[in-house]
């Protein structure tokens, strides 16, 4: 580049606006730095506050409380659980559909699409969605609630389309004429090649599935606890917390430092597949607004 | 190929089988719920269910207009929308044309990684993340803004209707700003760099190539973003308002999801929270309309 023969506000400009994004990224990624130092300090000295840079009194003692808590773990569970079933389960029924309408001899295939296209605008809101869920599928209460809600997305549905209507035809015409037929088709063809496009769909499943906490408060109870929900109801009140700390006989340790650990734990694995996973996320970024 | 109906359908059967049970399910998650709306012109009770349930014509309506906490929901989402309209949607744009501007591109690689991390964090935590920071006892940043004198040292950002409103857009922009850059960083990729060449050669600044070029060329983009946004005036984020309400915020952020959802289904007036639902519906698809309809008129560009 040809750097130095810039003028001087063309100088300025490349180091304020390097100042600016630095700032961002500090911005951005402070408060998750703050929760994780003041969540491994002695929780009686970090209710003094103040604890800015680094742990001032190093303890372990809010994680061993945590994990020690009964819900914890069972909310663990209930979601790794949610999340491995949702994502597998939803990639596969989307991708299903989105492969049946990418083949234009597919009877009925407009008005498919049709419907698909008239839920992305419109939708009867929460309450009937509530009702039929409830009331007419008898859903609630059940696991099945965090599965089969959430089969089908039409955005995934849209991008996997996309995909699918870009892999090139002589394979499956090929196979067509040695005899296979369309399910064998897409399951031993179609899905081992479009690996990049799953792994976006699982993936925004996945990331879907580990947050969720509406679906767990309107459907859900005390055995279908979320981690998200756990975080919610700590947050939303310090009592759970009390509760949990008194009935480990633990109660010097203070309200504040179990939420923090509470929600580093929750929100470790997120931040630890993210540098791995990120370029897909990215990629299905793409895909719909090229489509866009 | 052209035979019967019948015969055709036995062909593509395997076909079929594969897109039948995702149009079930928009059947049963998608149109019964639509077909469901009707109960707000009824007195919804779970015995009669949505088709048996006694009609109410426009009850339901009639108490909504002169309902002052809906009133002041419409009024509450209607600002908040704005304010995030005016302050949110353009963080994005300029985040991507300061990113295009970086000479050094890791650094530029960096930045985009680290500012999508929030996109993938609930609303759950990042509330979590707030009420850490900003308490008025313990908090970094709330001792940060007392010791610099932007805030008094008895404020309690988290519990006054007053700094509500500049959390809700700030927490908007923070969780959002990377990931809603990259649509328009693709765009910029899209962009043919002899155009940036040519205007080198002209003599044209740093600044007259992104006004010239750059700008020009998120033109489309920008648009068929505001449009949905338009559109979107009317809903807020559920997850952002449920969470961040207490008891010292519930006037501020009650807006109409949040009081469709406490009407609704807290209260178990079925009816009346779909009739708030359905007048969000409507509303949002007539701002959507206008919003394309003047685009089209305006800049000749639409989304349908």
């Amino acid at each position: 580049m040809l750097t130095y023969s810039k003028r001087w506000p063309e100088r300025a400009f490349d180091i304020l606006n390097v100042l600016v994004l630095l700032a961002l990224c500090i911005m951005t990624l402070y408060p998750f730095y703050n929760i994780v130092i003041t969540s491994l300090n002695d929780p009686t000295d970090a209710a003094r506050g103040g604890i800015a840079f680094w742990p001032r009194v190093f303890s372990m003692e809010n994680y061993k409380v945590v994990f020690q808590d009964e819900r914890m773990g069972h909310a663990f569970f209930i979601t790794i659980a949610r999340t491995l079933a949702g994502t597998a389960t939803a990639v596969l029924f989307t991708a299903a559909f989105a492969y049946g309408v990418s083949k234009t001899e597919l009877m009925g295939r407009r008005i498919f699409l049709m419907m698909a296209i008239v839920t992305m605008y419109f939708s009867g809101g929460i309450i009937p969605y509530y009702l039929v869920v409830a009331k007419y599928l008898h859903l609630k209460g059940s696991f099945l609630v965090y599965i089969i809600p959430n089969l089908f997305n039409v955005f995934n549905a849209i991008i996997m389309l996309t995909f699918f209507r870009g892999l090139p035809k002589e394979i499956e015409e090929s196979a067509k004429i040695d005899g296979a037929n369309d399910l064998r088709i897409f399951w031993q063809l179609v899905l081992p090649v479009s690996k990049p496009v799953l792994a976006t769909i699982a993936l925004y499943n996945a990331v879907f599935h580990w947050n969720a906490w509406y679906d767990a408060m309107l459907f859900g109870n005390d055995n279908l606890l979320t981690l998200q929900q756990i975080l919610m109801q700590i947050i939303s009140s310090n009592s759970n917390v009390s509760l949990m700390a008194s009935n480990l006989g633990l109660g010097s340790v203070s309200a504040q430092s179990l939420k923090l650990a509470t929600m580093v734990i929750t929100t470790l694995p997120i931040v630890f597949t993210y540098p791995f996973v990120q370029k897909y996320f990215v990629q299905g970024v793409m895909i719909g607004s090229v489509k866009g | 190929m052209s035979s019967l109906p019948s015969k055709r359908f036995w062909q593509q059967r395997y076909l079929m089988l594969l897109t039948l049970p995702a149009v079930l399910w928009m059947i049963i998650f998608n149109y019964i719920p639509m077909y469901g709306v009707i109960i707000s012109f009824k007195e919804y009770t779970p015995f009669q269910g949505f088709l048996h349930s006694p009609w109410t014509g426009l009850a339901n309506f009639r108490e909504l207009f002169n309902d002052p906490t809906f009133t002041e929901s419409l009024a509450n989402t209607f600002k908040i929308s704005i304010a995030k309209l005016v302050f949110g949607f353009p963080a994005p744009i300029i985040l991507s044309i300061l990113l295009n501007e970086v000479v050094f591109k890791r650094f530029k690689r960096i930045v985009q990684s680290l500012t999508y991390l929030p996109y993938f964090v609930s609303w759950v935590l990042v509330v979590g993340l707030m009420y850490t920071l900003l308490d008025p006892e313990t908090g970094v940043i709330s001792k940060m803004l007392v010791s610099t004198g932007i805030i008094g040292s008895d404020t309690m950002m988290m519990g006054s209707p007053h700094t509500f409103l500049t959390l809700v857009v700030f927490t908007e922009i923070w969780k959002n700003i990377g990931w809603n850059s990259i649509i328009y960083l693709a765009a910029i990729a899209g962009i043919d760099p002899q155009l940036y060449e040519a205007a080198i050669v002209d003599g044209a600044g740093r600044f007259r190539r992104i006004w010239h070029i750059t700008l020009p060329s998120l033109k489309p983009t920008i648009i068929i973003l505001l449009i949905l946004s338009v559109g979107g005036l009317i809903n807020s984020n559920f997850d952002q308002m449920y969470l961040m309400q207490n008891s010292m915020t519930q006037d501020a952020a009650n807006v109409l999801s949040v009081y469709s959802y406490k009407t609704g289904l807290v209260t178990g007036r079925f009816s009346y929270g779909t009739a708030i639902g359905l007048f969000q519906s409507i509303v949002a698809f007539v701002l959507m309309y206008i919003a394309n309809y003047s685009s089209r008129k305006i800049t000749k560009e639409s989304l349908f």
